[in-house]
């Protein structure tokens, strides 16, 4: 007996992503509900209207976006995925937010496995679930091949802002406490060995995570915080230098203070890379009233992401503008900017 | 010039008729050539310059000249602690 | 990390720097050949805590910065060859040309790559046997070896798109150069570490002879150059010249003879033109006869490079250690990293850069 004959096209059931996935029609639905509605399912964005419409409590709000094109999208602590979710999160609670939503715009490359956008869009939804946010509007498109490297994610989010607290890079006072949440370099170097596989090997891992919850208690209990941000790329360099800047203050910073794993100190030995211009993903920065660092050290260390936190730094009358770091041996030099992307060097 | 880092050496191998290696520096590892060091065996540290091992690093020169620098930090009166006053312009 | 801690440590950081300072009586003008050595020192603040009657002067090693400016200028035109790959090392993504660096090559079209072995440039040439791959194959005797390898390994296997666009140079040469030139204030040097781990010390004996001058080849970590500057201060306080070695767990007298031996096959000495100095003779080393087919010079026809230097820039005198980066009218205005003037503001080894990084003046804006 044979099989009844049924129609072969169009294909239904893909592997990769197709041009029609970004379409509209069929095969689009067909990716939202096979890879995006089940995983970030929430009251919003269920309804599947083409906005999402909410509640807000009054108040002001913060609003931030963020792109993020990173490769290769899978590195040891994370995905393109925990990034986009726990990037934007950390935007918003360092301006003194309580991140609620986030939107989610992928760009698709013809091509890419569905297998590892359902591992991307699961590695999002957890992220989301442990910060506390809801991915609540989304949209795909899919470009041909050779026109994006894989997956290029955007996220937007918007955050309820404190009215107890007020942060600003231009708030840093001389004689502030500089806090710092834990070991640095660890993202940066984890993506550039990833991403060098066959010349560098190493199982650093990124510090990729959400940093609300850490900050919401240190702010609850330490309102008098002057600044905070946290150094994703160009490293803790760059928001020092660029706090010293806004705020036209000096900041001293002690090199032996300074917390670098060993692994990672290993990797940027070998690569020629200073680990204060190397990115991190899941770290802060804190400027305090010096009465007040103690008590934010205690709260930062009662968190996983704040358990190895310390003071590094203080902020200065002296060289305005500028970021001098004391070394172990007791001379100082100049912590500049990093001039952009972090070469690796055989000189 | 010459960013030539110390690593132990973990891994031999042979590749397009090279002697190839793998050397561990602090747990990163790195691929290094190993045509200019014939005798290196697993376990001895080399510096690793433009990919290709240069040196395996004597560990009796290393010892001794740890020993001799013991010696002169035995022999001073000076205090660990004591920093030398930096001149005005050091910025 | 082993190996590396060691020469870091405080206490004997600051016991050699006590000890330098007891034995340096008079003043002397000490220069560190290698910028590898420039940079160590700025960045961990050395020349600070050396005492005032020690003056450090930073030497022409940064292959890099000395990288003529027609290599540059010939590496950019054959990276706009349609079907060329042109792999080079990190360093010299950002040096710039008359007008451009590779990185706005590269982002104008141009298949630029980076590498961090001369082998993996090899490798780009065997995975891409429809296009032809260039190596920027710069660097001193450290790098030399490595450079050679790969072109005798092309040659064993007959990769035939493999070729090198060779700016080799040598410290010994210009060390004389230095010696030489009229109104030298240098009274004793620290060799290239790692130049001397493969090449040995033995070729610095004439020239500690012939210019009566402590040579010194030292290490890159706080300790090693300290020891190094500890051992040239005595001697020259002794008054005597020659050549005592600081870093014996890497160098001994003759060196890598492996290396020196694959070196020699491939390439042969010749006059080169140093950036900022001019031709110093018997300085550069050229891929010999036998293996003209990998000379990416004589493969590529990229017509008359008319190479054009900023007059401000004055990287040539920082480079004779005749100028401090901070002394140059340029430096911090002109010409910062972001827009070098010359090499030595570029290379993470120059001079100029590791003075801006480290060391600027707040002052001056």
């Amino acid at each position: 007996m044979t099989e009844p004959f049924s129609c072969p096209l169009p294909i239904q059931r893909h592997e990769t992503v197709q041009m029609a996935h970004g379409a509209g029609g069929r095969l689009s639905q067909d990716l939202m509900r096979r890879v995006f509605a089940p995983r970030f399912s929430n009251c919003f964005l269920d309804l599947m209207d083409d906005q999402a419409k909410l509640d807000l409590p009054s108040g002001r709000i913060a609003f931030t976006t963020d792109t993020y094109v990173v490769t290769p999208c899978f590195f040891p602590g994370g995905t393109i995925g925990t990034l986009a979710v726990n990037g934007t999160v950390n935007d918003l609670a360092v301006g003194g937010s309580n991140p609620l939503y986030l939107s989610a715009g992928f760009v698709l490359e013809e091509g890419f496995p569905l297998d590892d956008l359902e591992r991307i869009a699961e590695s999002m939804a957890v992220a989301a679930r442990n910060a506390g946010v809801m991915i609540v509007a989304g949209d795909t498109k899919v470009v041909q091949k050779g026109s994006c490297d894989g997956i290029f994610i955007n996220t937007s989010g918007i955050g309820l802002l404190r009215d107890d607290v007020s942060l600003s890079c231009r708030n840093l006072k001389p004689g502030d406490s500089i806090l710092l949440s834990g070991s640095v370099g660890d993202h940066g170097m984890s993506i550039m060995t990833a991403r060098e596989g066959l010349s560098f090997r190493s199982s650093i891992s990124s510090d990729c995570a959400s940093l609300n919850r850490m900050i919401a208690a240190v702010l609850d209990e330490v309102p008098e915080v002057h600044a905070m941000r946290d150094p994703t790329r160009g490293g803790v360099a760059a928001v020092l230098n660029e706090l010293a800047v806004s705020s036209s203050v000096g900041i001293d910073i002690d090199e032996t203070a300074i917390p670098v794993r060993d692994e990672v100190r290993g990797a940027c030995e070998l690569l020629g890379i200073d680990p204060l211009h190397v990115a991190n993903e899941g770290k802060l920065i804190a400027v305090v009233p010096a009465q007040s660092a103690a008590k934010a050290l205690d709260v930062m260390r009662r968190f996983d992401e704040g358990r190895q936190a310390v003071p590094v730094g203080s902020v200065t009358a002296d060289h305005a503008g500028m970021v001098v770091m004391r070394t172990a041996f007791g001379s100082r030099r100049i912590v500049d900017l990093p001039l952009g992307e972090q070469l690796p060097r055989i000189c | 010039m010459c960013l030539a880092i110390p690593g132990k050496l973990v891994e031999m191998s042979d590749e397009n008729g090279l002697k190839m290696g793998v050397v561990d520096v602090n747990g990163t590892k790195t691929k290094a050539c190993l045509e200019y060091v014939p005798e290196i065996v697993p376990g001895q540290y080399t510096i690793v310059h433009a990919g290709f091992a240069l040196k395996i690093i004597d560990e009796e020169e290393a010892a001794e000249s740890l020993r001799l620098w013991q010696e002169l930090i035995d022999s001073g009166a000076f205090e660990p602690d004591e920093v030398p006053p930096l001149p005005a312009d050091v910025l | 990390m082993k190996h590396i801690d060691e020469y870091r440590d405080p206490a004997l950081v600051l016991r050699l720097v006590e000890e330098i300072g007891k034995r340096a009586v008079k003043c002397w003008t000490i220069m560190e050949i290698c910028g590898g050595q420039t940079h160590s020192i700025m960045r961990n603040g050395l020349d600070q805590l050396l005492p005032p009657n020690i003056d450090l002067v930073h030497g022409p090693g940064c292959p890099v910065c000395v990288t003529p400016l027609e290599t540059i200028e010939r590496a950019l035109a054959i990276a706009a060859i349609p079907g060329v790959i042109l792999v080079s090392f990190g360093d010299m993504l950002r040096v710039p040309g008359s007008e451009k660096d590779l990185f706005m090559a590269r982002s104008e079209g141009a298949d630029v790559r980076i590498v961090f072995s001369p082998l993996e440039a090899l490798q780009i040439a065997r995975d891409n046997p429809g296009k032809e791959v260039v190596f920027l194959a710069v660097g001193f005797e450290t790098t030399a070896p490595a450079n050679a390898m790969a072109v005798r390994q092309a040659a064993r296997e007959g990769v035939v798109n493999f070729s090198e666009l060779v700016s080799q140079v040598m410290v010994p040469p210009a060390m004389r150069a230095i010696l030489s030139s009229p109104g030298n204030l240098v009274q004793g040097f620290l060799a290239a570490g790692h130049v001397c781990a493969i090449m040995g010390w033995e070729e610095y004996e004439p020239v500690a002879e012939e210019f009566g001058v402590p040579i010194v080849p030292a290490g890159f970590e706080p300790v090693d150059l300290l020891d190094g500057i500890l051992k040239v201060v005595e001697m020259l306080e002794e008054g005597r010249g020659g050549v005592v070695n600081a870093y014996g767990r890497v160098v001994s007298r003759e060196g890598n003879r492996d290396a020196r031996r694959v070196m020699q096959e491939v390439f042969e000495v010749a006059d080169r033109p140093w950036r900022g100095i001019g031709v110093i003779p018997k300085s550069g080393l050229v891929l010999r006869r036998e293996y003209a087919r990998f000379d990416a010079e004589k493969r590529f026809d990229v017509g008359h490079i008319a190479p054009q230097e900023s007059p401000l820039c004055k990287s040539g005198e920082v480079l004779r250690g005749h100028l401090k980066p901070s002394d140059c009218s340029a430096f911090g205005r002109e010409c910062t990293p972001q827009t070098p003037l010359g090499a030595t503001m570029v290379s993470s080894e120059g001079a100029c850069a590791a003075y801006y990084r480290y060391h600027r003046n707040p002052f001056v804006s």
